[in-house]
């Protein structure tokens, strides 16, 4: 007999569980069974999730059908903001480059911390400072690493990197200053700044692989990659793909890298979709077309909502198998 | 204890809501509030830039000083700003713009149209010297009703060529005589890029509009224009003019053929700046009036600083294009704001210009901050009202005009030409990426970029 227990910890009959003959309630019910309570302490958490969530996002959805610089007064435009976006050529230029970031960020990004956490877990001694070393990136500021590294990728012989990769006889590289090396460059960055956070999620993730499995494979004389192969990888596979979802969710919102490296350049080679969107609201200091960023903001919602729905759908079948 | 707890846990609750509710109602308009019943205004101004020295600000907090002593009923408070396309817009959308803010002359028009500058025109024919200005310089932020709503104040200025003496003597260049033709910008170019590895011998702007105002810049010194307009204001881009076209492809020589732009092609008014200041650019173009900033800013080395005319062609119609800076006021603020911005105008920026006793006075609290006096600006007025001030303040006159005479000594004859007046910055915007192109990309088709560049200029001018 299947048995429903309420957070209470009472155990609930099925009869009532299915809400039979449950009393009507009416407000003075509700009065007195605590729900003003209830309601005065959702209170502060509904008036900032309004205030800073919803009602951004409704005014939003309003302002992509209007013209307006957010002073004057807005007049009513139907879908001609969503036309404008899609007819800009800079747009399609905006969506491959982040398609790009994403590529590469998954490329590069994505494997590596799995490395480093593996590797870290299979090291018997000073496993914490490695972690704190792999962590060290995530404390440093954004804008301060971003700048650090603008220095490093300094253009021509005497650049930081150019100088290093100079004495073993490579480069100069021109790293920022060029629409080819611009984005992989960029790519670089963000891994090293964000694969800290992901190693740590990894390293405790493989805590919870159990050690009689590495055992087990160990008698049947599996070796380090067997185990890895047959073992890690497939207990990790729930967070691995919660780790590949965020991370196509955040490389598709990329911003901070190509705002502050490149500011979209050279040449837009690294204009990004969030980029684009800056660009429409405040390029023109005589005031922006916020009418076609919030219409741009809503088609990538959009997108990524489809992603967040193929993720809940696959992550659904992965744990029922 | 239940009924105790109950109650405090919900008062609590509740005052923490009111004080979200309170803190979030708190970003009204400040501006509704500028002037209270006491009749104490409250005046929210532009400083200085973002990171100024100490010195700067020192001097500035005496100035302030100064102004409240001799109008008590104004608190002046001062905001540090930077012009900049993007942070402008912001602000002007949130409504956090100080109550006298500074913008560039190509901006003004737009917002007169907008609505988004306050009439000033009662406050600043109130001016004494009102109609001693120069008319051109003063059309800048007149409506077409012909009130004045944003006023000359900061500076005006024709973009110049500046120069680092250090880095030509290093190149064995002589720090007096700087180039005079483009060529001759090219040969001084490499030769400081060969005798100084790493370091630009000649370095453009490119970013965040400024790499279209300064192709502009150098395609007027060459003769052409990016945008010609006719009688009735209807505007035609010709960004694919020959000037704009030979300018991209010295750019290109110097970059691909030469070598001898350095390694950093991302540059806006403040890196670039950045970037001279610490001696990695031998020589760039930008507004005459920089030596300012670079010294309050950027902490040049006086010795090093070294400032020409911009070198014009032979064409016919080349000549040197001139900006600007106007000090603007918010549409939505009261009567009392208005009359306490035009004090501050008054006193900050223009009567030292006009009163020899507000001129000493300014300049002595500057060079008693080690700031710059004497930056050689476009006159405001006329030329015998700034050689008279000029006179006023040459005791503490410290930058150092003699290695600026090169420009000083031409600057009245130089022939002169406004900005596009219409959709001046996007279009600049527009241009950004085309000489980002020509820099970082070897085979870049120039004659295609600029057409290109053309139909989408062409588009937003249509726009109207």
């Amino acid at each position: 007999m299947t048995v429903t227990t309420s957070p209470r910890g009472d155990v609930a009959a099925p009869a009532r569980a299915a809400g039979a003959g449950r009393p009507r309630r009416g407000p003075a019910t509700w009065l007195r069974g605590g729900g003003l309570h209830s309601l005065v302490f959702l209170l502060p958490l509904l008036v900032i999730f309004g205030v800073f969530s919803w009602f951004p996002i409704v005014r939003a959805v309003i302002m992509s059908v209007q013209e307006t610089n957010l002073v004057t007064d807005p007049t009513f435009v139907g879908l001609d903001n969503f036309r404008h976006v899609l007819a800009d050529p800079l747009l399609w230029k905006a969506v491959q480059n982040t398609l790009y970031f994403a590529f590469l960020a998954l490329l590069f990004g994505y494997p590596v911390p799995l490395v480093a956490a593996v590797l870290m877990r299979e090291v018997r001694r000073g496993r914490g400072l490695y972690s704190a070393l792999a962590y060290l990136p995530v404390v440093v500021p954004p804008v301060v690493a971003v700048l650090l590294w603008k220095f490093f990728y300094k253009g021509g012989p005497t650049g930081v990197f150019n100088t290093i990769l100079g004495w073993v006889g490579l480069g100069p590289y021109p790293w920022l200053q060029d629409a080819s090396w611009a984005m992989p460059s960029l790519v670089l960055a963000a891994t090293w700044a964000g694969a800290g956070g992901t190693v740590i999620i990894y390293l405790a993730a493989l805590t919870s692989v159990p050690a009689e499995l590495y055992d087990a494979s160990e008698v049947d004389g599996a070796g380090l990659w067997r185990k890895i192969w047959h073992v890690t990888l497939p207990q990790l596979r729930g967070v691995l793909f919660i780790t590949l979802i965020l991370q196509v969710i955040g490389t598709a919102q990329v911003f901070l890298e190509p705002y502050l490296f490149t500011g979209g350049g050279p040449n837009n080679a690294t204009v990004t979709v969030l980029l684009l969107i800056y660009r429409y609201a405040f390029q023109n200091s005589l005031g922006g077309d916020y009418g076609a960023a919030t219409a741009l903001s809503l088609m990538l919602a959009a997108v990524l909502a489809v992603f967040s729905v193929l993720y809940f759908r696959l992550t659904r079948s992965w744990s029922t198998s | 204890m239940k009924s105790t707890r109950k109650p405090a846990a919900l008062a609590l609750v509740g005052a923490l809501t009111a004080g979200a509710l309170a803190a979030c109602s708190g970003g009204g308009d400040p501006q509704d509030e500028s002037t209270n019943s006491a009749g104490q205004v409250t005046l929210s101004v532009v400083s200085l830039l973002p990171g100024s020295t100490e010195e700067a600000v020192a001097a500035f907090e005496d100035q302030v000083a100064e102004f409240e002593k001799a109008n008590p009923d104004i608190d002046v408070q001062p905001e540090e700003y930077e012009w900049k396309a993007t942070t402008f817009a912001a602000q002007l959308a949130g409504g956090t713009l100080p109550d006298v803010f500074e913008i560039p002359f190509t901006d003004a028009q737009g917002l007169v149209e907008n609505g988004q500058l306050a009439d000033m025109d009662a406050q600043f024919r109130a001016l004494p010297y009102a109609e001693q200005f120069n008319p051109t310089i003063l059309e800048a932020g007149t409506g077409e009703d012909g009130h004045v709503y944003a006023i000359p104040a900061k500076n005006a200025y024709p973009v110049a060529l500046h120069y680092n003496r250090q880095l030509f003597e290093s190149a064995g260049l002589d720090p007096d005589s700087p180039p005079t033709t483009w060529e001759q910008v090219r040969e001084y170019a490499k030769k400081i890029a060969d005798a100084n590895p790493g370091v630009a011998g000649y370095a453009t702007m490119t970013q965040n509009n400024t790499g279209g105002w300064q192709l502009t810049a150098q395609t007027v010194a060459r003769g052409g224009r990016t945008v010609e307009t006719d009688a009735d204001q209807k505007a035609t881009a010709t960004l694919d003019n020959p000037g704009t076209q030979e300018t991209l492809q010295f750019l290109h020589d110097l970059r691909w053929e030469d070598e001898s732009m350095g390694g950093n092609f991302l540059l806006d008014w403040g890196s670039i700046n950045q970037e001279f200041a610490a001696g990695q650019v031998g020589m760039f173009t930008s507004g005459s009036d920089i030596y300012t900033s670079l010294v309050q800013t950027n902490a040049v080395d006086p010795d090093t600083y070294g400032l020409a005319p911009i070198p014009l062609s032979d064409a016919p119609e080349s000549a040197t294009l001139t900006g600007g800076t106007l000090a603007g006021v918010p549409a939505n603020v009261d009567e009392g704001v208005k009359d306490a911005a035009i004090k501050w105008i008054d006193f900050f920026y223009l009567n030292k210009l006009v009163d020899e006793d507000r001129a000493v006075a300014d300049a002595e609290t500057l060079a008693k901050n080690d700031q710059p006096v004497g930056t050689p600006v476009l006159p405001m007025f006329s030329k015998e009202q700034y050689e008279l001030n000029q006179e006023w303040i040459a005791d503490y006159v410290n930058v150092p005009l003699d290695q600026m005479t090169a420009f000083t000594d031409a600057m009245f004859d130089l022939p002169l030409a406004g900005e596009p007046s219409q959709k001046t910055q996007e279009v600049y915007a527009l241009l950004d990426p085309v000489v980002q192109a020509v820099l970082t990309d070897e085979g870049a088709d120039i004659d295609a970029l600029l057409a290109d560049a053309n139909t989408q200029a062409q588009a937003l001018l249509d726009q109207g």
